[in-house]
């Protein structure tokens, strides 16, 4: 990679897209210190009223905590399937792998909203038989978020497995090992970096899913996404920008921390 | 030719997921495609309403036109950004691999309130333009098809730059060099050589962008302000406003057919079936 590197021009047109990437990221941040009821720049004064605000209304902390909730299960269930997906996959190289690979990313290439309007289907006809898992319930909501992070999780995991030397694998075979046993004890120590990663991004899917969440609940299940919809769409509340900037820097931190811990990803998609 | 074992143990690791989806994705699109044909009375009436609904027709042109619109703008400003990503000094692919992912990991409404920040007639652009004394009325950013084209195209730079990074990477480092040692300049090896081997890429992620543009509902809700409706809000309006599921349901179907179309197209043409996931 020393030959051809970019010129000024290609440099210039790159800095402007990623400012033009992380610019509404930033201007939230000015935003957020508004002492202004509304959507406005602060003017002289700082305040930190919109982030009180986070702290004394119940509601946020009970979207917060909701939210976790259904993340880390989602997260947990969605990871698993995954996994025992993928790895059925790389041991096994099934007939048709690429069709079954391109079936389980279904979700992440249909339109979020027509996966909205069918888990809408799903979970309507669900609380008609249960008022358990269905419309407006947290596990309504859990099912409805393993379907959407599910192909993320089956990304991730497979793009991990491809750097697995597959001798070791075969060696572990020579050498008597059964299925189960190579799978815990040879494959996947090797990706446990690739499985946390995996289940980590599939909890910040599910944290800030709203597209299909929008669709399947109303008053019980209120998700943090849910909320700042209500806080974005009817009224434009500064809260909001406190929030985001929160968000934005825990994203950021995570993103950077993984980035340290692994390196640059060479390979990826 | 294979154990039974074997069998078992692949269909018990595939299995899950498989059935899984088959249960709570594919069963109930089914269900979403007999609403659009029996809801409210049984027939095709919601599909010939999205042939010749004048209202309904003007809805799917608009969606069209953005899309088009946002494709177009989405891989160039990709293409800038992965091309440094790839061939750029380690500390630049560094910078830009985090300018790329920190947006992508940040939720849609997140991004699309940021551009509300930034946009609006109290944001950040018009308080400073007024400030400077360029302006003495804000300028409307926002809450139009502009706002729209802005935020999607905002979303989408990470989809299609994943795609053309990919391409830009399976180059061979010798042709550049063969290159060089004919004498050909910079500008002539990138439009000459390095554009044209990469136009798989580029077909590949406009088609992505164009599929996901397609359905997307959150940012042209948030920025299109009501005014410039897309389809994927048509749907939310007609469920929940003014509850007519039969023709959501239509909606729902006819974008799946036009995306499954689109993905035929895209594994045919840019050969993205061989991405590497399967190995």
């Amino acid at each position: 990679m020393t030959a051809y590197r970019p010129g000024p021009i290609a440099l210039a047109a790159a800095i402007l897209i990623a400012i033009f990437l992380l610019m509404p990221l930033l201007a939230v941040v000015p935003i957020s210190f508004t002492p202004a009821r509304y959507l406005s720049m602060p003017r002289g004064s700082l305040s930190l009223v919109h982030y009180r605000e986070l702290f004394e209304n119940p509601d946020w902390a009970q979207s917060f905590f909701l939210s976790i909730r259904i993340g880390v299960v989602s997260s947990l269930a969605a990871t698993t399937l995954a996994t025992l997906f993928a790895l059925g996959i790389w041991m096994f190289r099934p007939r048709f792998s690429a069709a079954l690979v391109g079936f389980v990313l279904l979700p992440m290439i249909v339109p979020p909203v027509v996966s909205a309007m069918t888990l809408y289907f799903l979970l309507t006809a669900l609380s008609q038989a249960t008022g358990f898992v269905g419309y407006d319930t947290w596990l309504g909501v859990v099912l409805a978020h393993v379907v959407m992070i599910v192909p993320f999780a089956v990304v991730l995991i497979l793009v991990a497995l491809g750097q697995v030397d597959r001798r070791i694998d075969l060696a572990a075979r020579g050498m008597g090992a059964g299925v189960v046993q190579r799978a815990f004890r040879i494959i996947l120590p090797n990706i446990k970096f690739g499985l946390l990663t995996a289940a980590l991004l599939s909890f910040v899917l599910s944290w800030e899913e709203i597209g299909v969440t929008l669709f399947i609940t109303s008053v019980n299940a209120i998700t943090l996404p849910r909320l700042m919809w209500s806080g974005v769409h009817d009224n434009i509340d500064p809260a909001i920008a406190a929030i985001s900037v929160i968000l934005i820097v825990v994203t950021t931190v995570i993103l950077v921390a993984r980035m340290i811990f692994a390196g640059p990803s060479q390979e990826k998609h | 030719m294979r154990k039974p074992a074997t069998a078992l143990s692949c269909l018990f690791l595939i299995g899950p997921l498989v059935a899984f989806l088959v249960l709570v994705y594919v069963v109930p699109f089914l269900g979403v495609a007999e609403w659009s044909v029996t809801l409210p009375t049984p027939g095709v009436t919601q599909y010939e309403k999205l042939a010749a609904d004048p209202l309904v027709f003007s809805v799917f042109v608009r969606t069209f036109r953005i899309c088009l619109t946002v494709t177009v703008a989405t891989v160039i400003a990709a293409y800038a950004i992965a091309y440094v990503w790839v061939r750029g000094t380690p500390l630049q692919r560094r910078i830009a691999e985090l300018c790329i992912l920190i947006p992508f990991w940040i939720s849609v409404l997140t991004r699309a309130f940021g551009w509300l920040a930034l946009l609006s007639s109290r944001g950040l652009i018009n308080t400073w333009l007024i400030d400077l004394g360029v302006l003495g009325e804000p300028l409307t950013l926002v809450r139009n098809e502009l706002g729209v084209v802005i935020g999607m195209t905002h979303y989408l730079v990470p989809f299609a730059v994943f795609p053309l990074a990919s391409a830009m990477r399976s180059l061979d480092e010798r042709i550049f060099l063969a290159a060089r040692g004919m004498g050909a300049s910079r500008l002539r090896i990138f439009w000459s050589i390095f554009v044209p081997m990469t136009f798989s890429g580029i077909i590949g992620a406009a088609l992505i962008v164009f599929v996901f543009a397609l359905g997307f509902f959150v940012t042209p809700a948030i920025l299109g302000g009501g005014r410039s409706i897309m389809v994927a809000e048509l749907i939310y309006l007609r469920m929940f406003q003014s509850p007519d599921w039969g023709l959501g349901a239509a909606i729902s179907v006819t974008l799946v057919v036009i995306v499954g179309g689109l993905l035929a197209l895209l594994f045919r043409y840019a050969r993205l079936g061989n991405s590497g996931l399967v190995q």
